[in-house]
């Protein structure tokens, strides 16, 4: 998944929704290894500092953990990836929903445009 | 930030540095900076604001006319340049040589210079190490440039507009090859135009303005502060 990181928000957040979002996706297993800052912040052209802050920011966060000398790893708990993922879809839809009541949707009108979609999304 | 992941003692020192160019104008004025190890740092500015004849001051091939200049407590000299990589803005390598000699030559020139380094990021960019460099495309040779100056295992790398000459889609590769390339613990200042390209690596920029400090901040929190990119604040302070 490409970094497409931009310039008017904090690099560092955007680097922790990145990450999240591999995490849940799975592109990071649980318990997985992660490379090192150096190359994390070569990948994503960022400044290492900035990237080290990121990872702090997650290990607080329990997302990863550090090893004194072997490195930073995933979390294993994957109670807490899925509260993660829970989380992020929470996101998407409150987004969703306000951009919908300003189209005008009522509750009920919402729930059938929705069907209807997903009707169709099933079948292509 | 509370947790650094690299040391921050200052790096160079710079004191009420002042320099006329031939009597005639001030290129730098009364300038009093302090540098840390292991930051990336951005320096910024209009044309004729400062930011090349700093670059020199620090790489010792100009003496300021007032004020004075250390690097990691000695002054600038034969002993700091030898910690201190320079890549200048304009080629500084035009010869039938070929990539591979002139590369031989920097090994027997500075003992820092790391061959293994230098190879691996040929293959990353691309190069053959045969072809001579007055067959280069300016992009390809300003490639090669930076090759070297970042092979050296310095403890400051001066880069005076590193991405100028080279196409928008291989900016970001050399950004990479800079990321990969330093030393943990090496401060490298990047004089550039090309603010929106380069912010994202920079920890830190440095605005200059007729020769004078205009600004000197951590991009993040001027980020933060302002809801806007570095390009979109510089272009604000210095609209004509």
């Amino acid at each position: 998944m490409s970094w497409n990181l931009n310039s008017d928000r904090p690099i560092f957040q955007q680097i922790i929704e990145h990450l999240e979002l591999e995490i849940v996706q799975g592109v990071y297993e649980p318990g997985q290894k992660l490379p090192s800052v150096r190359e994390l912040a070569a990948q994503a052209t960022v400044n290492p500092n900035t990237m080290q802050r990121a990872l702090s920011e997650m290990e607080r966060m329990g997302l990863m953990h550090s090893e004194r000398t072997s490195g930073r790893y995933i979390t294993e708990d994957e109670s807490m990836i899925k509260t993660l993922k829970k989380e992020l879809a929470g996101g998407e839809i409150s987004r969703f929903l306000e951009q919908m009541r300003r189209l005008g949707y009522s509750g009920e009108e919402l729930l059938d445009i929705l069907k209807e979609e997903m009707c169709k999304g099933e079948e292509k | 930030m509370m947790e650094a992941t690299y040391s921050a003692t200052p790096l160079a020192d710079i004191r009420n540095v002042s320099l006329n160019y031939e009597g005639r104008f001030m290129a730098l004025s009364d300038l009093t900076l302090t540098l840390e190890a292991g930051r990336i740092y951005g320096l910024l500015g209009p044309n004729g604001s400062g930011k090349t004849t700093l670059i020199k001051i620090l790489a010792g091939l100009l003496q300021p006319t007032a004020g004075s200049v250390t690097i990691e407590g000695m002054p600038v000299g034969p002993e700091t340049k030898a910690h201190v990589s320079y890549l200048p803005d304009h080629p500084f390598l035009e010869s039938g040589m070929t990539i591979a000699e002139v590369m031989a030559l920097y090994a027997d020139f500075y003992q820092d210079f790391d061959m293994q380094r230098a190879e691996d990021m040929l293959v990353r960019l691309k190069l053959a190490k045969n072809a001579r460099l007055n067959k280069l495309s300016k992009g390809t040779l300003e490639k090669v440039q930076l090759i070297l100056v970042m092979s050296r295992k310095a403890d400051l790398y001066l880069l005076d507009e590193p991405i100028a000459g080279v196409d928008p889609a291989a900016r970001d590769y050399i950004l990479e090859t800079i990321i990969n390339n330093y030393d943990p613990g090496a401060t490298i200042i990047i004089s550039t135009h090309l603010i929106s390209d380069v912010e994202k690596i920079l920890d830190d920029v440095i605005m200059l303005q007729y020769g004078r400090l205009l600004h000197k901040a951590s991009v993040e929190d001027m980020r933060a502060e302002r809801g806007e990119s570095i390009d979109a604040i510089f272009r604000k302070e210095f609209k004509c």
